[in-house]
């Protein structure tokens, strides 16, 4: 088995485990002022943190500034307009692809 | 679509079927539909449409979906790949304990509900306000939420695989796109809550960046998680400053409200005023 289908089916399994432990154990177990502040700002912080390395990652230790981040600020800016969910990504998509082209003709 | 009328003697709070199964389904429709995105930014990380469909029925909650196959994409190794989206998947536990105490599912069901304890489900159940408008908002969510998610994101990776390479279409770019969007109304909230979550996001960020330039592809965004500890101080420092207590992050209330803003998704009924006033 490869090392994809390894990591999509222990995600698959750790997901699923998470989501039936919160209905099956007692409320008092996990319902915890400590537990609850950790869940909320968790995925903050990770979001960020993705959203970051995809940007500005390249390869191996590199940090990169190229068209990625053009298509980001602008879907940064139709976030900030309030545009729906798939409208952003569209945005991302098209102006990262807009510099890709002109680079290449310029 | 037929909609059947209850005739159970409705307590002075009761919400007619017809309105909970339509806030479902505007949220279930609407970020099902997003199952696009996931598709082609799995193509875009090299993934086959068979892994990427597995993900979508199995995994079946967007953001740590999205986690690992940035991660994979970025060449982590498959165990820091995991546990990064298994990070995010902590909160779905903490709905279980909401939604668990709200749904009263008969135990032969836990199972097959369990795969539903998502942010959309959780935030639409979640205020209404008695359990049989509780369960109907559970599972219309969920199950068209299940079923169009698995529909497009099938679509996303067919279609971007027939583009070839996605590279150079700016398919990579959705990714981190889909982070920004997710993240955007936490940044947005008022008040100390806000404050606090733009400190942890801005921390993730100086973390990861830092160890991308030293550290293994995978465990900078782990490392990430430590800007939790920046939230404290920010709440320290504004009590310093003004002797103000911090706002409700531990009001009953708060999950959901939470999820509905993380989603974008407007509160079933009323969420369109509370987000405009917010802002």
């Amino acid at each position: 088995m490869s090392a994809v289908w390894l990591a999509v089916l222990g995600t698959a399994v750790g997901s699923y485990l998470l989501k039936l432990l919160g209905l099956s154990v007692p409320a008092s177990v996990l319902d915890r002022p400590v537990v609850q502040r950790f869940a909320l700002l968790a995925p903050v912080a990770l979001l960020a943190a993705l959203t970051a390395q995809q940007t500005f990652g390249g390869s191996g230790h590199a940090l990169v500034l190229d068209a990625r981040a053009a298509g980001l600020a602008a879907a940064g800016i139709a976030v900030w307009r309030r545009a729906p969910f798939l409208v952003v990504v569209l945005i991302a998509i098209v102006v990262t692809a807009g510099c890709r082209i002109l680079g290449t003709c310029v | 679509m037929t909609v059947i009328r209850t005739t159970v003697p409705a307590g002075p709070r009761a919400r007619p079927d017809r309105a909970v199964v339509r806030d479902a389904l505007g949220v279930g429709v609407s970020v099902g539909v997003s199952g696009t995105a996931f598709g082609v930014a799995a193509a875009a990380a090299h993934l086959t449409a068979p892994q990427t469909c597995a993900l979508s029925l199995l995994v079946f909650t967007g953001a740590s979906q999205f986690a690992l196959i940035g991660a994979l994409a970025a060449g982590a190794a498959p165990i820091a790949a995991v546990a990064g989206a298994l990070f995010l998947g902590v909160r779905n536990c903490l709905y279980g304990l909401r939604l668990g105490r709200r749904l009263e599912l008969p135990r032969a069901l836990r199972p097959l509900s369990a795969q539903f304890v998502i942010d959309e489900t959780t935030a639409v159940s979640m205020v209404q306000p008695d359990r049989r408008s509780t369960r109907i908002g559970f599972w219309v969510t969920g199950i068209t939420l299940y079923v169009l998610w698995n529909a497009t994101t099938l679509l996303g990776v067919l279609g971007a695989g027939a583009l070839g390479d996605p590279g150079r279409y700016g398919l990579d770019a959705a990714g981190p796109a889909v982070f920004l969007a997710l993240l955007a109304p936490r940044l947005r909230a008022a008040g100390a809550e806000g404050a606090e979550q733009r400190a942890v996001a801005a921390g993730g960020v100086l973390l990861v960046l830092a160890g991308t330039l030293f550290l293994p592809a995978g465990v900078p965004v782990l490392l990430a998680v430590a800007a939790v500890a920046a939230a404290p101080l920010v709440a320290r420092l504004r009590d310093a400053r003004a002797a103000k207590p911090a706002a409700g992050a531990d009001r009953p209330d708060a999950v959901a409200r939470h999820v509905v803003e993380q989603d974008a998704v407007p509160r079933p009924g009323e969420g369109a005023d509370e987000r405009g006033a917010a802002r």
